[in-house]
Parts: C-alpha cells; sequence; structure tokens
C-alpha cells in the first residue's frame, strides 16, 4: 500500500487533513471499529446513565403539562411566550451549523469538513428534534398538532397561511425532513462499511438493512455524487430559510425590539455562531474519548474556531446596530425598550450577554487559543449560554414592559419550564451519545476521499462528497 | 453451445485491484478493448470512472428540477385556493390574494419537493433497496467497502467468454480475479 502512503500534496505549509500514515483499511477498520469492536467506554456509560435521568425529568415535565396546561408555566400576559420560544431558537440555532458544515462547506470546497460532517449532521437532527418539542408543548392541546398542517378536515378550516408561525411549522418540518435524507443518504456507504466489517450475526443484519444492499458500483457512485451535490444546494438555501422565517416570527409583529429589519441575516450568523459552538463542545470530548486526532485535527479546531469568531462580530454588529436603531430612529418606544433592556430590571441577563457574546470570543483573535482544546471548549460553553440569552433578552425584555405600565409584569420560569429545558438537553445529549456508539461518527468514505492518489490529489478533485 | 452454458453459469468476473489507479487504468482498457456490460465497486466516489467506462451521464438534476417546479405550483396554489376560494377572509378589505405572503411556504414546498425528489430518484434509479445480487457472493467482496477495488466484466456482454475475459482480466496485471457465481 505504498502508494496510499502518499505524503499530502495540497497545502503543503499546513498540517494534513489525515494523517498521512492513515491507509484505506486503517480509516475504515478504525472509524467502524470504535462502533463494532470497541468496548463502550465508561465515560459514555456514566454519560448515557446521567442523560436518561434527564430524559425522565423530561418526560415528567410533559406529563404534567399534558395533565394540567400550560398553566404550569411562569407565563402571563404580557408575557405570553418566554422559554418555550427561547429554547426553540436556541436548539434551532444549534442545528444550522450541522447543515452549514455539511452543505455549504461542501458546495465552497472545503475539504476540511469531511472529518466533521456526518457528527455536525447528527446534531442538527436531534436539535431539531428537540426544539421542535416546544411549540408543539406550548400549543395547548399537543395532540391537536396535525390541525396545523393543511389537510382536507370536517371543520372546513384551513391554517392561516399569512401568520409567520404556520411559515414556521412549514419551515421547521421540511428543514428536519432534509436534515434527514441529507443525514441518511451520506450514512448509506458507510453502512455498506459497518455490514462488511461486522462480525456478529444481528450486526449484519441491522446494518445490512440499512445498508439497502449498496455494493459501491461506479454508476451508482455517479448518480449518489450527484444525488449528494443536490441535496447540498437544496439545503443551503434552506438554512438561511429556516432562520429567517424563525426571525419572522418577531420581526413581522409590531413590538419594539421585535420589528426591525436587520432580524433575519442577524439571526442566521447567530445561529451558525451558536452551532459552531455546539459541534464544538460535542466533538472535543468525543475527539478525546475515541483518539480521533488523526482526523479531527488541531487544523479543523482553528477552522470552526475562525468561523465562531467571523460570525460571532456579525451577532456582536447585530446587538450594536440595535441600540444605534433605539437611537436614530427617534422612536419613543424603541428608545424606552432599550433603555429597559439594558437598565431594568433584567439588566443583568443583558450584561450577561454582552460579556458571554461581545467579550469572550474576542480571546479566539489568538492562534494559540484557538489551539488549544480546553480553552476553546470552554469558550464554546460560554458562547452556548451566551446565545440562549441572546434569545431571553430579545423574547422577555421586549415583552415584559408593554405599551401602557398597566400592563407590565415580571416574567421568571417555573420549575416546570426548567425541566423541561434541562431535560431536552438529556435527550440530545443521550442521542448524541446513542448515536456515536452505534454509526460510524465519522464519514468513512469521504475521508478517503481526501487520500491523494496520483491521478489526483485533492486540490485538482472536481468536488468532494 | 460449450459458451453458452458458461454464460448461465456465472455472473461475471472480477479483477480486484489494490489503488485508484489501477483500477482507472483498467477500466479505460476494458471499456477500449469493447467490453459494455463491465462495472466498478470502489470504496469511495472516482468521478474519473464515469468515463472511462463510458457510463451514461444521470439526468438526476431534471428529475429534481421538475419536482422543484411541481412544490413551488402546489405550494403556492395551495394557498392562493385556500385564501381566495376556499376560505375567504376580509380584513378591512385588504386583497384577498395577498402573494407576498405565500412566498415562505411556497419556497420551503419547493425544496422539501426537490429534496424528497432526489432521495427518492437516487436510490430507485440505483435500483436500490436491493440487499441480494451477485458481486456479493465473492468472499473478497466485502473489501470493495474497505480498501480494495473490483472491475467485473459481467457474462451478459456480447463479448464475454470466460476464457479470454479472464485472459484480458490477467493482463491487466490484477492482484486476483474472482468467478462471480450467481
Amino acid at each position: 500500500m505504498a502508494e496510499q502512503k502518499t505524503v499530502w500534496t495540497g497545502l503543503t505549509k499546513q498540517e494534513p487533513l489525515v494523517a498521512p500514515d492513515q491507509t484505506y483499511a486503517s480509516i475504515t477498520d478504525h472509524i467502524s471499529g470504535t462502533v463494532l469492536e470497541r468496548k463502550t467506554p465508561r465515560g459514555m456509560i456514566v454519560t448515557l446513565a446521567i442523560t436518561s435521568v434527564l430524559i425522565l425529568v423530561f418526560l415528567t415535565s410533559v406529563g404534567y403539562l399534558l395533565i394540567e396546561g400550560v398553566g404550569i408555566w411562569g407565563l402571563n400576559n404580557p408575557v405570553g411566550w418566554a422559554f418555550d420560544i427561547t429554547n426553540l431558537v436556541w436548539w434551532i440555532g444549534i442545528g444550522h451549523a450541522g447543515t452549514l458544515i455539511s452543505a455549504v462547506l461542501l458546495l465552497l470546497h472545503q475539504h476540511w469538513r469531511n472529518a466533521i460532517n456526518r457528527f455536525a449532521e447528527a446534531m442538527t437532527l436531534f436539535a431539531v428534534i428537540c426544539a421542535a418539542m416546544f411549540p408543539m408543548l406550548h400549543l395547548g392541546r399537543p395532540w391537536l398538532a396535525f390541525w396545523l398542517a393543511p389537510y382536507p378536515n370536517t371543520m372546513a378550516m384551513w391554517p392561516n397561511f399569512r401568520s409567520p408561525l404556520v411559515w414556521d411549522v412549514f419551515a421547521i418540518s421540511t428543514y428536519l425532513l432534509v436534515s434527514f435524507l441529507f443525514w441518511f443518504v451520506g450514512l448509506v456507504p458507510d453502512l455498506a462499511s459497518m455490514r462488511d466489517r461486522a462480525k456478529k450475526k444481528w450486526q449484519k443484519v441491522i446494518y445490512g438493512i440499512l445498508a439497502m444492499g449498496w455494493r459501491g458500483s461506479a454508476m451508482h457512485w455517479h448518480r449518489y455524487e450527484m444525488a449528494y451535490l443536490l441535496l447540498a444546494g437544496l439545503a443551503t438555501p434552506l438554512v438561511v430559510s429556516v432562520h429567517s422565517v424563525v426571525s419572522f416570527d418577531f420581526a413581522v409583529s409590531l413590538l419594539p425590539g421585535w420589528h426591525a429589519t436587520i432580524f433575519p441575516p442577524y439571526f442566521v450568523a447567530g445561529a451558525i455562531y451558536s452551532g459552531f459552538a455546539m459541534v464544538l463542545t460535542l466533538m472535543i470530548p468525543a475527539r478525546e474519548m475515541y483518539h480521533l486526532e488523526a482526523y479531527v485535527t488541531d487544523r479543523h479546531l482553528d477552522y470552526m474556531a475562525k468561523i465562531m469568531l467571523a460570525t460571532g462580530l456579525i451577532v456582536f454588529y447585530g446587538y450594536m446596530m440595535e441600540l444605534f436603531f433605539a437611537y436614530y430612529s427617534g422612536s419613543e418606544y424603541e428608545g424606552f425598550m432599550m433603555k429597559n433592556r439594558i437598565t431594568g430590571p433584567y439588566w443583568w441577563s443583558y450584561v450577561a450577554l454582552i460579556f458571554c457574546n461581545g467579550l469572550v470570543p474576542q480571546l479566539l483573535w489568538w492562534k494559540k487559543l484557538r489551539t488549544t482544546p480546553m480553552v476553546l471548549l470552554a469558550i464554546s460553553i460560554v458562547v452556548n449560554i451566551g446565545m440562549w440569552l441572546e434569545r431571553f433578552v430579545i423574547i422577555v425584555t421586549s415583552l415584559h414592559r408593554d405599551f401602557l405600565p398597566s400592563s407590565w409584569a415580571m416574567y421568571s420560569p417555573t420549575i416546570w419550564e426548567i425541566g423541561l429545558y434541562i431535560g431536552t438537553i438529556g435527550l440530545f445529549v443521550w442521542l448524541m451519545y446513542f448515536f456515536i456508539r452505534v454509526m460510524p461518527m465519522i464519514s468513512i468514505f469521504e475521508i478517503k476521499h481526501l487520500i491523494p492518489w496520483k491521478g489526483r490529489t485533492i486540490d485538482t478533485s472536481a468536488d468532494a462528497g | 453451445m460449450a459458451m453458452k452454458t458458461q454464460r448461465r453459469e456465472i455472473y461475471g468476473l472480477m479483477a480486484e485491484f489494490g489503488t485508484p489507479d489501477d483500477i482507472l487504468e483498467a477500466a479505460r482498457k476494458a471499456s477500449a478493448s469493447g467490453y459494455v456490460k463491465l462495472d466498478a465497486y470502489t470504496p469511495f466516489p472516482m468521478e474519473e470512472l464515469t468515463d472511462a467506462l463510458r457510463l451514461k451521464h444521470t439526468k438526476l438534476s431534471l428529475f429534481v428540477l421538475c419536482c422543484g417546479i411541481a412544490g413551488c405550483l402546489t405550494g403556492f396554489f395551495m394557498q392562493y385556493f385556500s385564501a381566495t376560494t376556499d376560505y375567504p377572509l376580509n380584513i378591512g378589505g385588504r386583497p384577498l390574494n395577498s402573494w407576498p405572503q405565500w412566498i415562505p411556504i411556497t419556497f420551503e414546498m419547493t425544496i422539501l419537493f426537490s429534496a424528497l425528489g432526489t432521495f427518492i430518484g437516487v436510490f430507485f434509479r440505483n435500483g436500490l433497496p436491493r440487499p441480494v445480487h451477485p458481486v456479493f457472493n465473492v468472499d473478497r467482496f466485502e473489501h470493495a467497502s474497505r480498501d480494495k477495488f473490483f472491475l467485473c466484466i459481467e457474462s451478459s456482454d456480447p463479448k464475454f467468454d470466460a476464457q479470454e475475459t479472464r485472459a484480458f482480466l490477467q493482463s491487466l496485471r490484477p492482484e486476483q480475479i474472482h468467478a462471480v457465481p450467481f
């Protein structure tokens, strides 16, 4: 296999994307072996145990909600939604990095994404599942959620297509389905590798069914690559549209603090920012646990940190523009809202937001910090908190002081809202770790695609896929 | 007569190669010598093989475009029908056909239909799911998803002859040659 050990010929001055001692066989055996041969690491059993408890918390919160209704939450008039929508936007935003990594970076020929796209796509899928819980449960009667879909019914009713909330239903359900298809299509060739590597009969059967009889025929690959490219091309505008539509939930209303044209781009940037933070938060421990430094190199961490810094600066620009609009519009209500946001009863959340999203990410200007995994992990956790605070600030501080002082009220979450939120975090982490345990968490065939051979070096290849 | 029996006995002959360069070279030579019913099996996509094996380029994108247009029209006219015909709401005399508000859902439906079309299109055209296929009968074939590259000349090829084809494959200097039983 001397040919396969060719030293990296592309970007010579940088660390290679795949360690040069890796061969086709070693990549397959290592990545599939982490699933098929390795015993479940103790850290993973502990994590699954803790998150299973959190799932019970989630189920309890949902169960009590179904019995009692949304009255058990801390909502009031004027704060008609708070934790639920904050968490929806937070989770959806986290999901967006997965699509960005798998689709946008594919179209831009960023081959380094091949090491992290599978992981990020799974993250997207699970984050969107968590996100969809909140608006569904806030419906009051979640078992009638199907009323949101346009279907011929005996009531002769239609959803109100003029409402951004209905746009949201379409955007999020489309996003969930397309993310699933993209993830599954990407998995099929690797499931075939798993099928062929599996030793036990039941493993062969399960992976065999999922791989659908993939055999790597040249004609199949040809169509497959086209399909993959098409899905990437479809997912790219989709991801932008989803968070734009989410921001329309606010921007289309007439509330000061929400009614701003900057919302769609600023939300999309924020989504990518929080999503990359979440990829790093999950990837750094997984990389340590499974010794994946050969594929997820420090260069990958560096790139992700750079994207986080860039989008973080866009988000910070958004905060500054909100301040500027409040001042320059001359609108009394805008001005009051902003003053209340900074100096009102929720001042602490605004200060914490600026600290987490404005100041801490500036550390990423230093390359040393970008390539030190533990520092990067800490920064990414702070960013996750900051992005949660951003949605909380936008929602609660805009709502709680209505136009008339007689309709002012404070909001604080009840234990059931907190339980639901913590519960979805448990569900998300559980799904992530379960996925790592049973599926190849790095795309095997796309990593092989990065190994240059005589007829082709990676820089001249038409596209990765 | 002997040749005809051979044809029915096996699916084809398969040569195993160790590197992408070798299979590309072999695929080019096999097409050049007039074999038409042949296929390559590789652990990762090799765009170069499409032309080397003279395969037809896929029309998947055209199909997806049609799906997208169908989704776009479905999305728009569903809302148009609802708002102007089936369930008109007079809100302060504003126009019933408030089309700018239909755009987000029209867009999402376009993407939804196209993505479903892509998914169904690629697997349907590839004839998958198909868990049983003659190539899986070769023991070494499990390496096709790992580290080896296979070129298979099928017995349905008009030029196929058990001895000659085997000799031809031998001339390509493969690591091994396997007969593919049905």
